[in-house]
């Protein structure tokens, strides 16, 4: 397993859980709403050719829940400062879900400290006439068996569930709040963005698996018409969450990215 | 005491085999036929008519939105129908969620209507809807409990202070708060809030700025009576001494000849009511932020667990979310029930689920006439609290 630690930074006064590892370029990965509880199997695999750095969005994981954060604007506003205030440069961005639409949020304002953009089955856009799937009717069962394509991951995951402490509750709990706040209307989107997505001149990669249950694949071609020269790759047998059932072809897609800069 | 006398108009022509998962959000509305719906509504009006006709001192409706459980999604809309067609009782709207609009100046609006039209007989009613209305509203139900104080601020300015004044809310913001018509009733209508019980609402509802009536809803009869005395402690906290009409129950109950004849009558309504009609998951009924992260919990570990089995009759009645019988047991329990936690505002639900025009009826006519009297002396206010 590669160096890491787990650091709280504070940023403008909002105390933020960071887990750092891994030594090469400075890969930020933003995590989806599930947060990110522990230095997980992906990111030990990243830190093999990068400096990962993954924070918990503030009103995740172990990072303040501030009074300022109200939408996903704060939030991508959020991460300049944070890129500002750890002097990130050249950073090759990474993010998941609702991390990829904080990821692309950031992207449309300003690209400055950002070399490459990968985005991973991410929120943001909406598809009309291809409902998402709504996470919040769905129970923590269900969800886990909607999120994966491989079944006995599902299982894996529900086993794992029920072995939970009562803090690591609390933050799955502080996670679903938060991801309800940010996302309830317009769900898991911003009307606004797609407008502005073509402002996005970095290179970027956009990775899908083929059996997303919360956002379908051809929410990755509207990605892709939308930002110029972007590249998407559909992931075969594969859910919401490639990084976690898919890890090689998350690796590819991410290095292969990297690699056109 | 004052009685009332609250309809949820259940679409009770369903098919209760097609309620399998939920009556709530996405329960198809094909399950609804309007021909029945057209019967339905004419008939609950009626039967709100009729508890003015026995003397009941008020009459209830409320808002639920997408479910089999009410179809009054604006209540507000026969609110204004019995205003016209009744004499006496107050008309109680039980309430309006403020969260849910987008300009709570309408409600402002609506309630100052029915207000001047009936010449002071309404009961402003303010909740935040339950979780499952911020699904179908698809409105953020993190932001609800904000939004239902700078709503209730805004009404109470708009209701309270001479136009045309300005509003600067996070949520809404008006150049021109100046409404026509004003509330009949001075400063403002009454004002009642229909609880679960949490800490906030009661503190907030006790406070002597507002002294508004908790009036407690569908709850087993010892969170009830928990929660009526940690009102009236926060009363006492605030240096004033609770008034029964601060105090109000809301239950399902039904009355019949005897004890027996009564449980035969209604097992099944009662039974569809609690088992099919408020059927929903947890998820539907607990929208992310729409309690505190300690409320969320302790409702999960409370309330949901109690529901996840099939309540029969025998359990309701045990844990006291349900009342009947004779009208002298009925008087017994309630008059016992009072004196615990010493509310002067009972609120039935004389028609639940599946029940019968005819039955909800006889039902209703023994309780005015073998109950309520019985019961009237209790609940008064205290005359020494009273300056």
């Amino acid at each position: 397993m590669a160096d890491h630690k787990a650091e709280t930074i504070d940023i403008n006064g909002c105390a933020t859980e960071v887990r750092r590892g891994g030594s090469g370029p400075t890969l930020l990965f933003l995590h989806g709403a599930g947060g990110i509880s522990a230095w997980a199997p992906y990111l030990d695999a990243l830190a093999e050719r990068y400096d990962v750095i993954a924070p918990s969005h503030p009103g995740f994981g172990g990072s303040d829940d501030p009074e300022w954060l109200d939408n996903i604007s704060d939030m991508a506003f959020f991460y300049l400062d944070f890129m500002e205030e750890l002097g990130l440069e050249d950073v090759h961005l990474v993010g998941n879900s609702l991390g990829g639409w904080i990821a692309s949020e950031i992207a449309v304002r300003s690209t400055d400290r950002i070399k490459t953009l990968t985005l991973v089955s991410a929120a943001g856009v909406n598809v009309v006439g291809v409902p998402m799937g709504d996470i919040f009717l769905w129970s923590n069962e269900e969800a886990a068996q909607k999120m994966f394509f491989n079944q006995e991951i599902a299982e894996q995951r529900i086993a794992a569930a029920a072995e939970m402490t009562d803090e690591q509750k609390d933050v799955q709990l502080k996670n679903y709040f938060t991801t309800g706040k940010l996302s309830w209307n317009p769900r898991f989107h911003n009307p606004d963005l797609i407008k502005w997505l073509h402002r996005v001149k970095v290179p970027t990669m956009l990775l899908w698996g083929e059996n997303d249950n919360i956002f379908p694949p051809v929410y990755g071609e509207a990605y892709r018409d939308a930002i110029p020269g972007s590249e998407l790759r559909i992931i075969p047998e594969c859910g919401h969450l490639p990084h976690q059932e898919k890890l090689e072809d998350f690796l590819a897609g991410v290095d292969a990215n990297i690699s056109k800069n | 005491m004052r009685f009332s006398f609250f309809h949820l108009m259940p679409y009770g022509a369903v098919d209760l085999d097609a309620i399998e998962h939920t009556a709530w959000i996405n329960f198809s509305n094909s399950n609804y036929d309007p021909k029945e719906g057209h019967k339905l509504y004419n008939r609950y009006l009626d039967e709100l008519e009729y508890a003015d006709e026995l003397g009941f001192d008020g009459i209830c409706v409320n808002e639920h939105h997408q479910t089999a459980y009410g179809i009054m999604p604006q209540p507000s809309v026969l609110a204004g129908a019995l205003s016209r067609r009744t004499e006496n009782a107050k008309i109680c709207v039980l309430g309006r969620a403020l969260p849910l609009t987008e300009n709570p100046l309408s409600i402002a609006e609506e309630y100052a209507m029915i207000d001047n039209v009936t010449g002071g007989r309404l009961i402003a009613g303010f909740v935040r809807g339950i979780g499952c209305e911020y699904h179908s509203y698809m409105v953020n139900p993190s932001s609800s409990l904000a939004k239902f104080h700078e709503a209730h601020e805004l009404i109470m300015q708009a209701w309270t202070q001479p136009g045309p004044t300005s509003f600067e809310g996070k949520y809404y913001r008006f150049q021109y708060v100046n409404m026509w018509p004003r509330p009949y009733q001075q400063p403002h209508p009454p004002v009642w809030i229909p609880s679960q019980g949490s800490s906030e609402t009661k503190d907030w509802a006790s406070h002597p700025d507002r002294k508004y009536t908790m009036l407690m809803t569908f709850s087993p009869i010892a969170n009830v009576v928990r929660n009526m005395n940690a009102y009236s402690d926060k009363c006492d906290e605030y240096g004033y001494k609770c008034q029964p009409d601060q105090l109000g129950w809301a239950l399902p109950l039904y009355v019949a000849e005897t004890d027996e004849k009564a449980i035969e009558e209604v097992r099944p309504h009662i039974e569809n009511f609690f088992n099919k009609f408020v059927l929903a998951p947890t998820e539907y009924r607990m929208p992310p932020g729409y309690s505190s992260i300690n409320s969320y919990k302790m409702i999960m570990e409370n309330k949901m667990k109690f529901r996840e089995q099939y309540l029969s009759i025998e359990m309701l009645m045990e844990n006291g979310m349900f009342i009947c019988g004779s009208p002298s047991t009925v008087s017994e329990k309630l008059e016992e029930y009072q004196s615990q936690m010493g509310y002067g505002n009972l609120v039935i639900m004389g028609q639940f689920a599946t029940l019968d025009h005819e039955h909800t009826k006889k039902s209703m006519q023994m309780f005015a006439e073998e109950v309520m009297p019985k019961l009237r002396h209790i609940g008064e206010p205290n005359a020494a609290a009273a300056e």
